[in-house]
């Protein structure tokens, strides 16, 4: 079944890199995309606020996704995430999918059948699978040592994202080393970022990300890896704010997956937009043979 | 005269309120720092940046924009090809008929030498342009009233331009195919413009105008006879010089045939020029009217395209962006595009606050540009509209005039969050934008609206009664009992406080002295929920710090959703911090 890539809100003005280089790596793999213009916010920004407008923004993408016949790509942990968790919530509670499907009908939309959703790792693994996309490497790394991101939303709960094992997972780390690199140890992989406090309480937001900056750092990793817009951004544009105002010396970049994977592909730096980085990237091509 | 003076009046009007709306340009400004600049230098910085423009390479862009999206409108084409025919064929219509029928004495005249507005082509034109605005019209109609389209708002302004605009058409219209009848109108031409003749000479004219073209005759009435029509046609040779049959008037002719029954008596009863007066007077209102209209969008939208096409936000003069953000309120054609493919518009159906939607946020930050005093509540409510917003970019990519809507809403939001009305939503991840904005603003404007709310939350739940610190805070029975409506919220009374979740809690581990920094930690909140202590729970740092990672939920032995009940706690707490806020 054809895929329909939701895309983030934030990447249109912060990271435009991880669209392009989903995109290309996409291509690259042969996978089907469409778009939906119609889409709108999966709903993660109101959790905090009202659950009901929270899963009415994630059903009617889901209604919409239906109309079209085909399933939800995302690329974005948080996206994944919410759009899962409203599923579920749908299934549970019958009485709020009827209240919203009165709201989706003044627009023609239904919500009956659960679309699937996909983050881009599970079309990786799942859809085309580790060995296939091994066998496209053409240029692959050697000696990069990667602290892999996780990020929580893809991994918590996982009764409802049913992704990997959420204490011990390790898909990520096996698409980090198809590409030749090292995806070390680090105590604290599996922790928050600090995205969700951002703009809310920034002193708590820097403290948990300067944390497991540190952690890598000592771990001995070269880069930071990620798969989530909401990590990338904290670690890329946040991190380039933390190192002046904290006055720490050396940043740690962080490198998109999509980033990782695309150059190991052989496409084009420019189409992944690693220059698009705030923290300087670009050197990770010293590490491919 | 009545034609003349009231024509003049109209100009005088329009020419004032072009020059009122146009100063507002340099007058008003939505953000502090843009107040700062007085309206001279403003008028100066724009005089010197169209300059500078004009007579560089940009002059190329210009040229471009001007083509493709001024007259062409490619963006409105590349969102919707009905409303791009729409707006072309009122448009097109409008202006083409503009040029060629009202302004024929200036336009048409010193163009065709052979000009008569009862000849053709243009007879046939003029019916041809009136029928592309027409259609359009009822695309709008069609658009507005008959299709579904998701939170299209349609308000008095557009009623206005579709009304007056309906007018101008069926008046004329209307106009049209009476005069072809007018019996009156027939002798005047005959008087002005016939050569005389003896009377049978006159019946037999008269006799082929009324078989052929449409004169409704109150004594002559067909069949006529053959040679009658014949001698008719020799005299009228003198008259298809400079007045074609009026069937290439289409619309009009059609007209004459349905009035014909009642054309006597509207001819006696003075309706052409009845119909005359309202014809013009609904074009002089029009006029008059335009600048304080949505039609004002026929002078701002162009100037809002070519200006956004040159302009970059990162290098541009600050006077300049606050000029051009004044001017952008009024390029809009509240055509609704930007709240169609709105992120969070659906939210709308939800927190049913109008200022969610982008093309509504418009006209309160019209309100708020003009400096006139706004309630307490308003600000309040436009501040949520404007912080309800994921930043996504959609609406500044496909406004049809290229209106830098992301740029207006973060002017906008910044300026009113100074205004000391605390909003809730900054408790959100809504605040990632200013969070990475924050580079951009000074230290304290940042600060500010944070602290804000963070005194409110202090104030509005009181943890414990500093008089009687031995008393329990107070307990709502309310609280469970709301908590158990969703499967997930309800879990809390699993829990045995075995602690698990404050241990895997990376807040918590964050503080060398967590009770002191967040109140409650996760596995007193579970258990202040049981014994419904609510202010003490929603005073708690804890539960505003919670960043929503699950770790506490995927440790819990007990199985208790902890995350999903703090997230439920939150929800309560808005509401409950909402309601008095709303009341002002």
């Amino acid at each position: 079944m054809n895929f329909a890539l939701f895309r983030c809100c934030p990447t249109s003005i912060f990271l435009k890199q991880y669209e392009s280089s989903t995109d290309a790596v996409l291509r690259k793999l042969g996978v089907q995309f469409t778009d939906i213009k119609e889409f709108n916010c999966c709903g993660y920004p109101l959790k905090n606020i009202d659950a009901r407008a929270y899963a009415l923004a994630g059903a009617r993408n889901l209604a919409l996704a239906e109309k079209n016949g085909v399933n939800i790509l995302t690329f974005c942990n948080c996206c994944f995430n919410s759009l899962k968790h409203v599923r579920h919530t749908l299934q549970e509670n019958p009485a709020l999918g009827q209240d919203i499907n009165t709201v989706l009908a003044k627009e023609g939309l239904t919500y009956q059948n659960p679309v699937e959703i996909k983050h881009l790792f599970e079309v990786l693994i799942s859809d085309i699978g580790l060995d296939t996309i091994r066998e496209k490497v053409v240029k692959s790394f050697s000696d990069l040592k990667i602290a892999t991101h996780y990020g929580c939303h893809i991994l918590r709960p996982q009764d409802i994202v049913r992704f990997d094992n959420p204490i011990a997972p390790t898909i990520f780390d096996q698409l980090v080393e198809l590409t030749g690199a090292k995806s070390i140890d680090w105590q604290t992989k599996l922790d928050c970022c600090g995205s969700p406090l951002l703009g809310v309480d920034d002193e708590l937001s820097l403290d948990l990300t300067q944390k497991k900056i540190k952690d890598a750092k000592a771990s001995g990793a070269d880069y930071l890896c990620s798969a989530c817009v909401y990590c990338q951004l904290q670690f890329d544009r946040v991190q380039k704010m933390l190192i002046s105002r904290r006055n720490e010396a050396q940043p740690l970049p962080s490198i998109l997956y999509t980033q990782l994977l695309g150059l190991s592909l052989g496409i084009d730096e420019t189409e992944l937009g690693i220059s698009r980085n705030e923290l300087d990237a670009k050197d990770i091509i010293n590490f491919q043979a | 005269m009545f034609f003349t003076v009231s024509l003049y009046i109209a100009l005088a009007v329009f020419a004032i309120g072009l020059l009122f709306k146009v100063s507002t340009w340099f007058r008003y400004s939505l953000s502090p720092a843009a107040a700062n600049i007085s309206s001279g230098k403003r008028v100066a910085a724009a005089a010197k940046g169209i300059l500078l423009t004009v007579f560089s390479l940009k002059i190329l862009t210009l040229l471009k924009v001007l083509v493709l999206e001024v007259l062409l409108q490619t963006r409105t084409l590349k969102e919707s090809l009905l409303r791009w025919w729409m707006h072309m064929l009122i448009y097109g219509g409008f202006m083409l008929l503009l040029l060629m029928h009202a302004l024929d004495k200036i336009v048409s005249v010193s163009l065709f030498s052979d000009y008569y507005a009862t000849l053709n082509p243009f007879m046939f034109l003029r019916d041809l342009f009136g029928l592309m605005v027409m259609v359009g019209l009822a695309l709008a109609l069609y658009r507005r009233f008959f299709m579904k389209i998701p939170r299209l708002k349609t308000n008095p302004l557009d009623h206005y331009a579709i009304i007056i605009l309906a007018v101008i058409m069926v008046s004329g219209f209307l106009l049209e195919g009476i005069k072809i009848t007018s019996y009156t109108r027939y002798q005047e031409m005959v008087e002005a413009y016939g050569e005389a003749g003896d009377e049978e000479e006159l019946k037999a004219l008269e006799s082929l105008w009324v078989k052929e073209y449409g004169v409704v005759s109150p004594e002559l009435k067909g069949p006529f006879e053959d040679d009658v029509i014949e001698k008719g046609r020799e005299l009228n040779e003198s008259c298809i010089s400079c007045h074609s049959r009026p069937q290439w008037a289409f619309l009009g002719y059609g007209t004459a045939k349905i009035i014909a029954p009642a054309a006597v008596a509207l001819d006696e009863a003075g309706a052409p020029r009845f119909l005359w007066i309202i014809h013009f007077l609904a074009c002089f209102i029009g006029l008059a009217y335009l600048p304080f209209s949505k039609m004002f969008h026929i002078i701002a939208s162009p100037v809002s395209l070519l200006a956004n096409a040159v302009m970059d936000p990162l290098t541009s003069d600050p006077a300049n962006i606050a000029t051009r953000q004044i001017m952008e309120l009024d390029a809009c054609t509240h055509c609704g595009t930007c709240t169609l493919r709105c992120s969070v518009g659906v939210v709308f159906e939800e927190i049913p606050n109008v200022n969610i939607l982008p093309s509504e946020k418009i006209a309160s930050l019209k309100r708020l540009a003009s400096g006139k005093n706004i309630s307490q509540q308003d600000i309040r409510t436009i501040q949520e509209g404007l912080y309800l917003c994921t930043n996504c970019l959609r609406c500044t990519g496909v406004c049809p005039v290229g209106i830098n809507l992301q740029e207006l809403w973060f002017s906008a939001r910044e300026a009113l969050l100074q205004k000391d009305c605390p909003e809730l939503l900054i408790l959100s991840p809504l605040s990632l934008y200013r969070g990475l904005m924050q580079p951009a603003l000074p230290d304290d404007v940042y600060q500010k609206p944070i602290a804000l709310i963070n005194d409110v939350i202090v104030n509005r739940f009181k943890a414990i009664d500093q008089e009687h610190p031995t008393f329990p805070a107070q307990m709502d029975k309310g609280l469970k009992r709301t908590l158990d409506i969703s499967a997930p919220g309800s879990t809390f009374s699993y829990c045995f406080t075995c602690k698990t979740c404050t241990s895997a809690c990376p807040v918590v581990h964050n503080f060398e002295h967590p009770w002191e920094a967040l109140g409650l930690v996760p596995h007193q909140i579970m258990h202040a929920t049981a014994l419904g202590l609510g202010d003490l729970i929603f005073s708690s740092k804890m539960l505003w710090a919670c960043l929503g990672c699950y770790q506490c939920q995927q440790q819990c032995p007990q199985g208790v959703r902890v995350a999903d009940v703090l997230y439920e706690l939150k929800n309560l707490a808005f509401k409950q911090l909402k309601e008095p806020l709303s009341k002002g």
